[in-house]
């Protein structure tokens, strides 16, 4: 089966497929030419693709190395998962600093896309919180780096999109918690313009926030949507029970169940959910991987896939920026399902292409509607690139390449880390 | 849960050995057991990939578990006392004990050079008859535990296109039933497992996926119940099963003519 990312676009198949079991073991050197590591496919878009040669499947090196509980140190092999690390860890007292909206993403993809979570503003993203890596290289060269590394191999593997080699172990400082709960609060706001005080004088209070829109509302309603934000709750808590549910899209429709329709019934019910303001608990499952709820949520877009758009824009053009976006989107009124805005924090880049950087950032969804979807696109795209934005790589299958070398200005700089025997097709396509 | 409850007891894991501990379906099995408790003795054959189990492990494991293990070829059978006796010492007694290593050959190159089917046959039966010889032994002394050893669904018939491994993991089979027999009034409980395509380092150069083919994780979750059921013959996944019972019925005359 040719392995896919997550909104199944776009379909490639590599010469080969070669899943890696052994971290002693090295890439062997008859794989057909250029190669990609592929971690769990919980990219949108084709970083984790390639149209050529050979996808080195990394799930097989999920092994743990070394932990030591008393000050929350991790190494493990770049294919165990984030859930894989939280239940060791959890019970234990340690928590991942930074988590993507997935638990599913592997070490590896995680360092690979320096993904960001909940907290940036006050922890910045993943490849803060690596101490140390050991790369592989198709030359059969191994390198061990970490974040003072003086040659530069650090700050280009880490947001470096697996083109500078294949991350075969990883060593993680965890955070200490008391316990896997939450404290939350949410709010509802009524317009983009409530969103921005609500938003600074929740990031001044708590460590992770997160705001949902519905793009769908127009008028003196554009913008509106639910606040929430948490912190790992103390220690003296009174914790309820936790189960988790376990649900999956048992079927794979042949067209898209998110439309006109769907999504307007959904958006409506969704704002007037009941809100928090004052608190209370949540398990850090629902709270940080709400979606991970339901096995293959991706099929309700259907079989023909789907978008995600990921933007960040500079602080100075953020608000106007952010307005246009919503309004271009529901004047074409193909409103998306999961739009998620948050600030990043000033935390200077942990890589040379990292995407996280200080201003907004935007993330949605669209089905796959061919030419309709792609215009859209393309106007989404005139807003950000003209206020001066980037799209994000992880969640990419179409931007244009002017727009990657404008929002990555060290992307040539960073080219000279790349290691000849690897590609992907994003590279191919947003690079001469 | 009554007092009288009808349900046998689960057989207690708690100190087992792991033979052919790396390869990836007993990998799972470890880290099962490990999460419900266990002390294991795993026996691999190359340091560098048993020390990476045994590393995972070690973090896995809780403070009074002990997780160690030695290398050795198993078709060495010159040590197979040696290593059973080092396994009971590291883990003061023996609960239950898995068989896992084994070879997918090439039948080719089987057909064409009969040293290379009897090597096979040596590594995939040989030397799990002489290791269940040692292991029966002990086990029927001390009146208690599980043996249980991976063979596969293609030991239930011969086809041309793998018969030497299925002639290899029937006679352990066979083998096994009559081990069973003889220590039933043990109390030690024979375990033959057999499961169908799993998605594993043997099986890479197949194109996998597609409704047959099972994770090694579901393999191993039906290995460790059976291990504490004490089960008989466990096909893994269930479904193997009846499409076995199939197979094993087609008539030879007409399965003599078919391209399996
Ligand atoms: C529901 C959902 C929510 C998400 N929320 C967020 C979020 O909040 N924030 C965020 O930043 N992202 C988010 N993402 C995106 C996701 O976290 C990233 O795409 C992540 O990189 C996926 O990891 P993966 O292991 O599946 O990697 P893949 O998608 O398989 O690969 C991603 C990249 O990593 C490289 N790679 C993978 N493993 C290695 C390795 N061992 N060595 C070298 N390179 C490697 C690949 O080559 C590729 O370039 C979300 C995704 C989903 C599905
Ligand atoms: N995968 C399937 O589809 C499938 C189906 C039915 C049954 N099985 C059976 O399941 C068992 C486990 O196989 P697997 O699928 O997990 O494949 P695997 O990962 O390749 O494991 C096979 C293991 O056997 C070891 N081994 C082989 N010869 C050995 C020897 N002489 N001494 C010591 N160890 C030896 C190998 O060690 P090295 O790593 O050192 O080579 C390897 O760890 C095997 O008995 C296999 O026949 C597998």
């Amino acid at each position: 089966m040719t392995p896919l990312s997550w909104n199944r676009l776009p379909k490639v198949t590599p010469n080969a497929t070669y899943a890696l079991t052994q971290r002693g073991a090295g890439v062997p050197d008859r794989l057909p030419r250029p190669l990609l590591a592929h971690g769990n496919g919980r990219s949108y878009g084709d970083v984790c693709l390639t149209e050529h040669g050979t996808l080195l499947l990394t799930r097989g090196l999920d092994r743990f190395i070394e932990f030591d509980p008393e000050r929350g140190i991790l190494r493990c092999e770049a294919g165990a998962t984030l859930a894989d690390v939280l239940a060791l860890t959890v019970p234990q007292g340690w928590f991942l600093p930074c988590t993507p909206g997935t638990r599913w993403a592997t070490v590896g993809g995680a360092v690979a896309n320096d993904v960001h979570g909940k907290n940036h503003h006050v922890a910045g993203s993943f490849g803060h919180h690596v101490r140390h890596l050991t790369l592989w290289r198709s030359d059969g060269s191994v390198i061990h780096c970490g974040p003072s590394d003086p040659g530069g191999w650090f700050a280009a593997t880490v947001g470096g999109l697996g083109l500078t080699g294949l991350i075969q172990q990883v060593e993680l400082q965890l955070m200490p918690i008391h316990n896997p709960w939450l404290n939350m609060a949410s709010w509802r706001f009524t317009n983009l313009d409530a969103f921005w005080p609500l938003n600074r004088e929740a990031e001044a209070n708590w460590p992770y926030t997160v705001a949902w829109i519905d793009c769908l509302a127009r008028g003196s309603a554009q913008g509106r949507g639910i606040l929430m934000a948490g912190q790992h709750a103390p220690a003296q808590a009174r914790l309820p029970n936790f189960k988790e549910s376990r649900k999956r899209m048992p079927i794979d429709p042949p067209f898209s169940l998110v439309n006109g329709i769907s999504l307007r019934a959904f958006n409506a019910l969704y704002y007037r959910q009941p809100t928090h303001p004052a608190g209370t608990l949540s398990h850090y499952v629902p709270f940080f991987y709400p979606l991970d709820a339901i096995q293959h949520w991706n099929r309700i877009y259907g079989r023909r896939g789907f978008y995600q758009y990921q933007c960040v824009i500079p602080p100075e053009a953020a608000e106007s920026a952010t307005a246009e976006l919503l309004n271009a989107i529901a004047r074409r009124r193909q409103g998306s399902f999961l739009a998620v805005l948050k600030t990043f924090g000033h935390a200077p880049a942990a890589g040379m292409l990292s995407f996280a950087r200080p201003g907004t950032t935007l993330a949605l969804d669209f089905p796959n509607r061919g030419r309709a979807t792609q215009s859209l696109l393309a106007d989404l795209d005139t807003i950000v690139s003209q206020a001066g934005g980037a799209l994000y790589p992880a969640k990419d299958a179409r931007m244009p390449a002017a727009l990657f070398q404008s929002g990555f200005p060290q992307w040539e700089a960073f080219s000279e880390f790349i290691d000849p025997g690897f590609s992907s097709r994003f590279w191919q396509r947003v690079t001469p | 849960m009554s007092l009288f409850s009808l349900r046998p007891a689960k057989r207690p894991l708690r100190r087992v050995v792991l033979l052919g501990a790396t390869s990836a379906i007993a990998e799972q099995v470890a880290r099962r057991l490990v999460a419900q408790g266990a002390s294991l003795y795993c026996v691999g054959r190359q340091p560098q990939k048993l020390d990476a189990l045994l590393d995972d492990l070690n973090v896995r494991a809780g403070s009074a578990q002990r997780i160690d293990g030695s290398c050795a070829d198993l078709t060495d059978s010159a040590r197979h006392a040696e290593l059973i006796d080092a396994a009971e010492q590291h883990l003061g007694g023996i609960d239950a004990v898995l068989i896992a290593h084994g070879t997918l050959p090439d039948q080719q190159a089987c057909s064409a050079d009969a040293n290379t089917a009897l090597e096979q046959i040596n590594t995939n039966a040989l030397s799990v008859i002489s290791l269940l010889t040692h292991l029966a032994n002990r086990l029927e002394q001390q009146q208690h535990g599980v043996i249980a050893v991976i063979g596969s669904v293609a030991g239930d018939r011969g086809r041309q296109s793998n018969y030497v491994y299925g002639a290899a993991k029937g006679m352990v089979a066979i083998f096994l039933q009559g081990l069973r027999n003889r220590l039933a009034g043990a109390n030690v409980a024979v375990v033959t497992i057999k499961p169908g395509f799993v998605d594993t380092p043997m099986t890479a150069g197949l194109n996998k996926g597609g409704p047959l083919w099972a994770t090694p994780e579901r393999v191993a979750q039906g290995i460790v119940r059976a291990m504490h059921k004490g089960a008989n013959v466990v096909y893994l996944p269930w479904f193997w099963r009846p499409i076995m019972l199939i197979i094993k019925h087609i008539p030879e005359a007409l399965f003599k003519r078919m391209s399996l």
